[in-house]
């Protein structure tokens, strides 16, 4: 997998935003990591953590007090660096497909889903001619299991998984090499969960070529179906390891992660202790030092990703596998 | 006990959104309520909360029928119920700060010297800072705002709880630091929890007993 190149290569990666009075949030500070294709990564941390963010930065959709850094590269094209023009052109539903994360506010709310999807067959492909549209309408539908008798009802008249896969159907238009998924099974029920994931997992064993960045805070999605995990903290990625091991025996290294894991109703159901800090006014060293148990005075200068995780007193790595840069 | 006999509720009486329906809870149990998305499990917990008048069936609050709903109801029976909402957003008052908040239903019920030591009470419990607590709404994060929800609901010490999938929009810690703060109440209190929700796992791991919504619903009412 690792010697196809990346279908995203994201470097250092940061996002500030300005606030009134010279104020400075740092919502996301140098990120690294590659999606291949095929691959399934997900990005997890609790609310607030920047996740959002990141996924705005990829799309172009920062607000205009945002600054960025670093580059993030999709093929030859360096998303942070794309104009608008760019993003509208070439990337939104053409290279990057979204799928957003609460599809009934996403959906327009006055237009049938067949309306939603005819348009965007036809600005985003080849396809002209009423019945070629009406076919390809179709077609797109089913390929996210949209189905075909539902497709003349406007979006407040389907249930939240109808709702999902609609959205799905038009993230899939444009057959795009990556999709990105912002928390697309929030407020969802676990059956449809785990359909809506199995769902995107599919169309990326599918293409072959396409790459999956599921943005998620629900632990199970994220292990039903990645490949690998990166976990944010406060605005940094604080581990990225393979999804098999996190969740299983090997278990996650970073505190953090352990925290996030062991809150879990089938594991210990035990709080992390303490709030996530500001990303207005984060510490100079770790920022997970005030919540966490190992926390010692090396904490207080900021430890730098390391293999893959970034700590100073990481849990021990049980098989031989795991690298130590 | 918190005993809704066959109720029938729904926001049109000719289509209402179920029948028939019994649950109780005793003092100091902890009753799941799973069902998925659209089932009528929210609304049941509305008629639970006093919050919307059934079409037909009886509440019982402590042995006594509910004849009053929403603000009809007299104050003793109303603040006898704490209601904790899944879209904390949706359920705060975007103008308060989340101390005021929290404080709001003792200004309601004419307690309002009681507040400042009540809201710092809760503030520890739920885990919010004295800087959240000056925030409004739209400064904090869901999972702060919710907790702010949570403490607003035990500020009148309740005897029953209804949490509405209270933590369906929360990451894995913020939830599990929110049960423990409702079981450490239940713990102090005594008090009934009828927690709805879809997540069998946490359900099953919060509560005492956790009912289906399918087997509460009798066979004959479910055809639609």
């Amino acid at each position: 997998m690792t010697e196809r190149a990346p279908v995203l290569s994201v470097r250092g990666l940061s996002v500030r935003f300005l606030m009134p009075g010279g104020h400075r949030v740092a919502a996301v500070t140098d990120a690294h990591f590659d999606v291949a294709p095929g691959e399934c990564l997900a990005l997890i941390g609790e609310s607030g953590c920047g996740k959002s963010v990141l996924a705005s930065a990829l799309l172009g959709l920062l607000p205009g007090n945002a600054q960025t850094a670093g580059r993030a590269l999709l093929g030859d094209l360096d998303l942070l660096d794309a104009d608008e023009r760019t993003f509208a052109r070439t990337v939104r539903g053409r290279l990057i497909g979204l799928v957003p994360q609460s599809p009934a506010a996403h959906l327009t709310p006055v237009r049938t889903i067949r309306a939603h999807l005819e348009e965007t067959v036809a600005e985003l492909t080849e396809v002209r001619g009423r019945t070629a549209l009406r076919e390809a309408a179709e077609a797109a539908a089913g390929r996210a299991a949209f189905p075909v008798t539902h497709l003349d009802r406007h979006p407040h008249e389907l249930s939240g998984g109808l709702a999902q896969r609609a959205a799905t159907a038009l993230a899939l238009v444009g057959d795009a090499p990556l999709l990105l998924a912002d928390e697309p099974t929030t407020g969802l029920d676990r059956d449809l969960v785990d359909r809506t994931v199995d769902e995107l997992r599919r169309h990326v064993d599918q293409g072959g070529s396409r790459a999956l960045l599921m943005i998620t805070h629900d632990l199970a999605a994220a292990e039903r179906i990645a490949d690998r995990v990166a976990v944010m903290y406060a605005g940094r990625i604080v581990e990225l390891a393979d999804a098999a091991a996190f969740f299983g025996a090997a278990g996650p290294r970073h505190p953090y992660s352990r925290g996030l894991l062991d809150a879990l109703p089938d594991r210990a159901f035990a709080p992390i202790p303490g709030l996530p800090p500001e990303l207005g006014a984060l510490p100079e060293g770790c920022a997970f030092a005030a919540r966490c148990d190992r926390a010692s005075d090396a904490c207080a200068a900021l430890p730098p990703l390391r293999g893959t995780v970034a700590c100073h007193h990481p849990h021990a790595v049980l098989t031989e596998a795991a690298d130590r840069a | 006990m918190l005993e809704l006999r066959s109720i029938t509720a729904g926001y049109d009486r000719k289509v209402p959104v179920f029948r028939d329906v019994s649950l109780s809870v005793a003092p100091g149990q902890a009753v799941g309520l799973l069902g998925p998305s659209g089932c009528g499990k929210s609304t049941l917990a509305r008629v639970a909360a006093l919050l919307h008048r059934p079409d037909s069936g009886t509440l019982l609050l402590d042995g006594t029928p509910v004849r009053r709903w929403r603000h009809r109801a007299p104050r003793d029976r109303r603040t006898a119920v704490g209601v904790v909402f899944q879209q904390a957003r949706l359920s705060a008052d975007p103008r308060l700060t989340l101390a005021d908040l929290v404080a709001e239903p003792l200004r309601a019920t004419g307690r309002r010297e009681e507040a400042a030591g009540r809201v710092a009470e809760l503030a520890g419990a739920v885990g919010l800072t004295t800087d959240l607590l000056t925030r409004r709404p739209h400064e904090v994060s869901d999972g702060q705002l919710q907790r702010a929800c949570l403490a607003r609901a035990l500020v009148l010490r309740p005897r029953w709880l209804v949490c509405d999938e209270m933590t369906a929009m929360l990451d894995a810690s913020t939830t599990a630091a929110l049960v423990r703060v409702v079981e450490d109440y239940r713990a102090a209190t005594g008090a009934g929890l009828l927690a709805v929700g879809h997540d069998r796992v946490l359900l099953d791991r919060w509560c005492d007993r956790t009912v289906e919504w399918a087997s509460l619903v009798p066979p004959a009412a479910t055809t639609s």
